[in-house]
């Protein structure tokens, strides 16, 4: 072993974590489905499946299909509902010593405030992740993450209901996603999370018909890298607030890439699905990485990209 | 669990259908009928997801030494990207593989009869099973369907455990022309009201018509679905299907890779066509 160590903590919208590696919501369940395969400590933060008031159906299947280098899902937001997560998730997140960031929508400006003011008031819950960009619910997210009036708006209502750092999670599905950012930036939210998923679709040439009951879906892994990487670099040097790039990371590589174009900390999604390990070999990559580097400070790699 | 297996053999022992042989760790043998596997084939971004695979059988070597090594097979079809690469690759070529997962077929009552059904490529996860019901000393029978005769796989394995083989093919090649739901009813009817536990994997329409079957003559029975799957472990909610009381207002969704892939006919939701 090397003598030597690097610094891999970051503080990000008043949370300490011990390195920049986080789950992305809707592709770890609730922590305790992946125990088997990462040892949840070794992340910085982990954020569970989006959560709403009511239990909610989520759509029709079929759900997700592969299209080359990603994923199209049109999962629907189905969830257990915040009830059903207190009595049964919250026991084993209680259990683990690592951040939980609880990921929640609402239909209604109302019901947005209220999960904001109920997840408040769970001691377990180290911050909350606004996602105002899902693509796949009609009535749902999509009014408000597209609008930057709306999206303010929702957001402010939300900062009101909590104490706790406030995430926002944008859609990449928008003509100006810096427009977006510095509204729920001036609303008040402590960082923001990007990007969400892209909308897509695919076809069943031989049955004309598409392939996802849905219709449409929202596209992940390695294909929207470049995207992401792109609206994460021009929101971070657009906002004071951290940015969490989010998008496509499968690799250590990738992850590394995100705090070039000044991401403060990433996620990792779709590539849990391919290696449930994934986030955690991220971050025993990246620190290897620094090490070979001879850098010492995680935090150095922050948008510090040379352009 | 998630490891890194060799590939000891890898054969097409009928046209697109495919066997193949892995090495697995030694706690791959607690893996029990109707349970599958999570293979990534090739190490790069297209394929993406992992392929859901059932276990079609698990079995142990003692060398002269007397170390012991567990292997594992799969039967498989070739059919899009995924499959025709794992046909490609040969002994010694290595595969990621996550698993066993999900929950298989539950036993039952070791006395009564176990009638297993299986259309083409369905029949791989009834093998593992009917050797357990077998060393249960439970009578078993195996009703197989198919196109042709090219897609009633293994029967002779099936025979050699001792099993009744019933074949039926759409074109006559095998056994009985037509669906093998034909011959299940008859012995049904010869069965005369004795208990008897039905399983069943293959295409959507047999496993509506086996369910039928089971509900119209109040028998149990068990189905192994198939689903689109990304992680296979309960996190994703993409795999899921509709339970018994499902509804626009009443949510009941099953999640196929965790809850299933083998669940009670009875539990699912017939009605919605596929
Ligand atoms: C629990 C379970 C057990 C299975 N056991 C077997 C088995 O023992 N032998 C066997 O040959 N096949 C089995 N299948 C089906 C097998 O997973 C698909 O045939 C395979 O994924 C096709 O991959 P592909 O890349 O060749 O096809 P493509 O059509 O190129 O695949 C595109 C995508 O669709 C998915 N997909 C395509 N067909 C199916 C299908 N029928 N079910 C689920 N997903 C599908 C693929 O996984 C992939 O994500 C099983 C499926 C499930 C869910
Ligand atoms: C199956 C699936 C479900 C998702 N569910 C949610 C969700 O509930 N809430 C949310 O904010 N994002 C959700 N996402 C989006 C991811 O968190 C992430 O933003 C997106 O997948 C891009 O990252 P990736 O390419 O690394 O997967 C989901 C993504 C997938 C693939
Ligand atoms: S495949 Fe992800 S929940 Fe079943």
């Amino acid at each position: 072993m090397s003598e030597k160590t690097v610094n891999m903590n970051v503080r990000v919208a008043g949370l300490d974590l011990r390195n920049p590696v986080m789950t992305a919501s809707g592709t770890f369940g609730y922590g305790e489905e992946f125990s088997e395969y990462v040892d949840l400590t070794r992340l910085g933060a982990y954020i569970t499946k989006g959560l709403c008031l009511h239990p909610r159906t989520g759509n029709p299947t079929p759900r997700i299909v592969e299209t080359p280098g990603g994923m199209l899902n049109a999962i629907g937001l189905q969830n257990v509902g915040i009830d059903a997560f207190i009595e049964k998730k919250l026991p084993f997140i209680r259990s683990v010593d690592t951040p939980c960031i609880v990921n929640f929508f609402g239909e209604t400006p109302e019901e947005y405030a209220e999960m904001a003011a109920r997840l408040d008031a769970l001691p377990e819950v180290a911050a909350l992740e606004m996602n105002i960009s899902c693509p796949n619910v009609r009535q749902g997210g999509i009014i408000f993450g597209t609008d930057p009036d709306c999206a303010g708006s929702i957001v402010k209502a939300c900062r009101a209901a909590t104490k706790k750092p406030l995430f926002v999670k944008l859609s990449p599905n928008v003509t100006d996603i810096v427009a977006m950012a510095k509204a729920c930036e001036d609303a008040g939210a402590d960082a923001l999370s990007l990007i969400n998923t892209l909308i897509g679709m695919a076809i069943d040439l031989n049955k004309r018909k598409p392939i996802l009951a849905n219709v449409t879906g929202g596209l992940s892994g390695p294909a929207v890298k470049p995207v992401a990487l792109r609206m994460v670099w021009l929101v971070a040097k657009s906002v004071k607030v951290p940015v969490i790039g989010i998008g496509g990371i499968m690799n250590a590589t990738d992850a590394l890439e995100f705090l070039l174009a000044g991401a403060s900390a990433i996620q990792v999604g779709t590539a849990s699905f391919i290696n449930p390990g994934a986030a955690q070999k991220i971050v025993e990559d990246m620190e290897a990485w620094m090490l070979a580097q001879g850098e010492t400070d995680i935090r150095n790699l922050i948008g510090a990209l040379k352009v | 669990m998630e490891f890194n297996s060799t590939i000891l053999s890898n054969v097409e022992m009928s046209p697109n259908y495919w066997r193949i042989r892995l090495t697995a760790p030694a706690a791959f043998a607690a893996a029990t009928p109707g349970q599958f596997v999570m293979v990534r084939v090739g190490g790069s971004i297209d394929p993406l997801l992992r392929r859901p695979f059932a276990v079609y059988d698990v079995g142990s070597t003692t060398k002269a030494d007397g170390t012991t090594t567990v292997h594992f097979e799969m039967l498989y079809k070739v059919v899009g990207k995924g499959t025709t690469l794992l046909s490609r690759l040969h002994g010694g070529d290595s595969v990621d593989i996550l698993g066993p997962l999900g929950q298989g077929f539950v036993f039952g009552d070791d006395d009564e009869e176990k009638l297993l059904v299986g259309g083409g490529i369905g029949l791989a996860p009834l093998y593992l099973l009917a050797r357990e019901l077998v060393k249960r000393n439970s009578p078993v029978r195996l009703f197989a369907g198919g196109r042709s005769r090219n897609d009633l796989l293994c029967l002779d394995e099936f025979e050699r455990l001792g099993v009744d083989c019933h074949t039926a093919t759409e074109d006559g090649s095998h056994g009985a022309t037509g669906f093998v739901t034909v011959a299940l009813n008859q012995h049904l009817d010869a069965l005369a009201g004795k208990k008897a536990t039905l399983y069943a994997c293959g295409p959507d329409p047999m496993l509506r018509a086996v369910a039928k079957i089971a509900a119209d003559r109040a028998l149990p029975c068990q189905v192994s679905l198939e689903a689109a799957m990304a992680c296979g472990v309960g996190a994703c909610l993409g795999c899921v299907t509709p339970g018994k009381n499902h509804s626009a207002h009443t949510p009941d969704y099953r999640c196929v890779c965790a809850e299933g892939p083998v669940f009670e006919s009875s539990e699912l939701k017939w009605g919605a066509s596929a």
